[in-house]
């Protein structure tokens, strides 16, 4: 469980996360909002890349902002990138193994865990090919078996879809989908594409201008009038 | 479905895990087959004077290898190695004047004196990155200039900043002055070649041995991108300064070698342009592969005395470097190193076309050869 409270963060007179307080109960949780709402600025103070002028966020009843950046991979923090980040340079094995072993996990169950991931997402090339050989899907794909290698607490995935054709959404929903049962943690998805949302979140929290304007069971959210006039605009104006 | 079961095998087959990828029998076979023959027909075939030219080419390997690992590997531009490379051939110098250690040992400490120097060059690397980081590691290139300028390069007798007139038998003809010593088993300059070359092969495997493991990993990580890298656990900062802290162990030991090559030591060999010069010898070797350094320190050491020999100024090279390089950016971004090998495929390919193309041809010329 993820408690989110009173987060405000300022960038000189911008203010992207405006007092925003959410919990995100468990399983795959959807955070939608429009361009600008202050989704992926909300990933970056998890991450430890913003630091918030105010608020405080509760992990598992942990402190999650007083952790060093890079050592909440090792707590269980992953994350994916709106534009996608699986390095080139490496194979597939190691862009997954890199995480596995820079998150403190024992080296004797590393490949294990690491073909275990790439199985996972259903990625079936060979473990040794170059990343940078590879397609855009496969990259994708490569960079939710690292968000989910050994057993990650907290998963972010920022636009996981971004740049895939429909067919391709729907089959990386469905690996998303079964992150929480594989690995017991918690998700949560970042997207303004309703239908990858829909499919895979129990619940949805939507934020409009840094504020959390709806939350709760995923099928209500997305009714709800504010939600629609968050997204498409209403001449009485957001 | 063929293709699934052929995967499927292959996921329960030993994966090829990083490190053991490319190391081949038969890699290591011409690997060490070259280093044999530079290590004895070199010295057979060159005179005196060439293979001190040499010692200095392996020397200058070892620096390029320094700074391609930072840019190649890690994405930090460093002008500052040849000051680093100052700061080892001073360390050792003054090290082999005041003890009495073996020579070996006495490189292993300017290595780890040195390291500690160099990361403090690199600590900017923390905050800056790209022209900024560039412009601050070339002002304290400056910097380490200026002091070793005025304190006239200690290059021995007593006390920490020993100095002593005149030159050598070997420089100026005066002989007043006293050699850095060499190690006892190598002496002579084709046993010092052959020692210095070993030395800078140990180099190359220790960063072959970084590059293929879990710093290598981090560092690809942070090359591509540091918030990834972040996210992935990576402490970015340790391993910011474990690569500049490798580079300038490496470049230590690189002075180390440099001190017993040259005897004695003026400032004026560690001018703040080589390490322009450097980058740029390093760019057309080819940063994204060890071996690039190789060429760059041919590049560096060798080309100007084969230009002088030939009667050419070696300010020429200033040119050819500047063309060299704008080559490189436009059509080879992997240097040298990933270009001639790919260059000669083409030219057997177009070779073996033309043969096939006339067959009368190809029989005339296979009996006129």
């Amino acid at each position: 469980m993820i408690e989110v409270e009173n987060l405000e963060v300022r960038f000189g007179g911008v203010t992207p996360i405006d007092g925003m307080t959410v919990t995100f109960p468990g399983g795959t949780c959807g955070l939608i909002g429009p361009n600008g709402a202050g989704k992926t600025t909300f990933f970056n103070v998890l991450s430890g890349f913003v630091k918030p002028a105010a608020g405080s966020v509760r992990a598992y009843g942990e402190d999650l902002l007083a952790m060093a950046d890079f050592r909440r991979a090792r707590w269980g923090l992953r994350r994916t990138f709106q534009t996608e980040q699986a390095i080139e340079e490496l194979s597939v094995y190691d862009n997954v193994a890199m995480v596995h072993e820079h998150s403190g996990l024992s080296r004797a169950s590393r490949r294990e865990d690491v073909l275990g991931a790439l199985e996972f997402v259903g990625l079936k090339m060979n473990p040794g090919t170059r990343t940078g050989t590879l397609g855009a899907r496969d990259r994708r794909l490569i960079e939710v078996a690292r968000a989910v290698v050994g057993q990650p607490r907290l998963v972010l995935l920022d636009e996981p879809a971004a740049g895939l054709p429909d067919e391709e959404t729907v089959q990386l929903g469905e690996v998303i989908k079964r992150i929480p049962d594989h690995m017991g943690g918690l998700v949560v998805l970042v997207d303004h594409d309703m239908s990858l949302v829909s499919a895979c979140c129990q619940t949805t929290a939507v934020l409009d201008f840094g504020k959390l304007i709806a939350d709760g069971p995923t099928e209500e959210v997305l009714r709800e009038e504010q939600v629609m006039r968050a997204y498409l605009g209403t001449e009485n104006g957001a | 479905m063929a293709a699934g079961t052929a995967t499927a095998t292959g996921l329960r087959a030993p994966v090829p895990i990083s490190g053991l990828r490319d190391i081949s029998i038969l890699r290591v076979a011409v690997i060490t087959a070259l280093l044999l023959l530079v290590l004895f027909g070199l010295p057979i075939l060159n005179s005196n004077f060439w293979i001190q030219v040499n010692t200095q080419v392996a020397v200058y390997a070892i620096t390029a290898l320094g700074l391609g690992l930072l840019m190649g590997r890690v994405g930090l531009v460093s002008l500052g190695q040849i000051a680093v490379l100052a700061l080892g051939a001073w360390v050792g110098a003054r090290l082999l004047f005041a003890t009495g250690v073996p020579f070996a040992v006495v490189l292993v400490m300017t290595g780890l004196i040195t390291m500690v120097l160099g990361t403090l060059i690199g600590l900017p690397a923390l905050r800056l990155s790209g022209l900024y980081l560039a412009l601050v590691t070339l002002m304290l290139a400056g910097a380490i200039a200026v002091v070793l300028a005025s304190t006239d390069f200690p290059n021995g007798g007593s006390g920490f900043l020993g100095h002593q007139e005149g030159g050598t038998e070997a420089t100026s003809g005066a002989g007043t002055a006293e050699t850095i010593r060499r190690p006892t088993i190598a002496e002579s300059s084709d046993s010092y070649f052959r020692y210095t070359v070993i030395a800078t092969a140990l180099m190359f495997l220790l960063v072959l041995a970084h590059v293929r493991s879990k710093p290598g990993r981090a560092w690809a990580a942070i090359r591509q991108s540091e918030p990834a890298a972040l996210a992935a656990g990576v402490n970015v900062t340790l391993y910011k300064l474990w690569a500049f802290a490798l580079a300038a162990f490496i470049t230590g030991i690189a002075g180390g070698l440099l001190a017993g090559e040259n005897g004695v030591l003026f400032n004026y060999q560690f001018p703040t342009e080589d390490s322009i010069i450097l980058l740029a010898v390093v760019l057309m070797g080819g940063i994204y592969s060890i071996w690039g350094a190789i060429i760059a320190g041919a590049f560096m050491r060798l080309l100007p005395e084969l230009l002088n020999n030939w009667g050419l100024p070696a300010d020429l090279l200033i040119i050819l470097f500047g063309v060299g390089i704008l080559q490189v950016l436009l059509t080879a971004p992997a240097g040298l190193i990933d270009q001639v090998p790919k260059d000669l495929r083409r030219l057997g390919r177009f070779l073996k076309r033309q043969v096939r193309g006339s067959p009368g041809q190809s029989a005339d010329a296979a009996e006129s050869g």
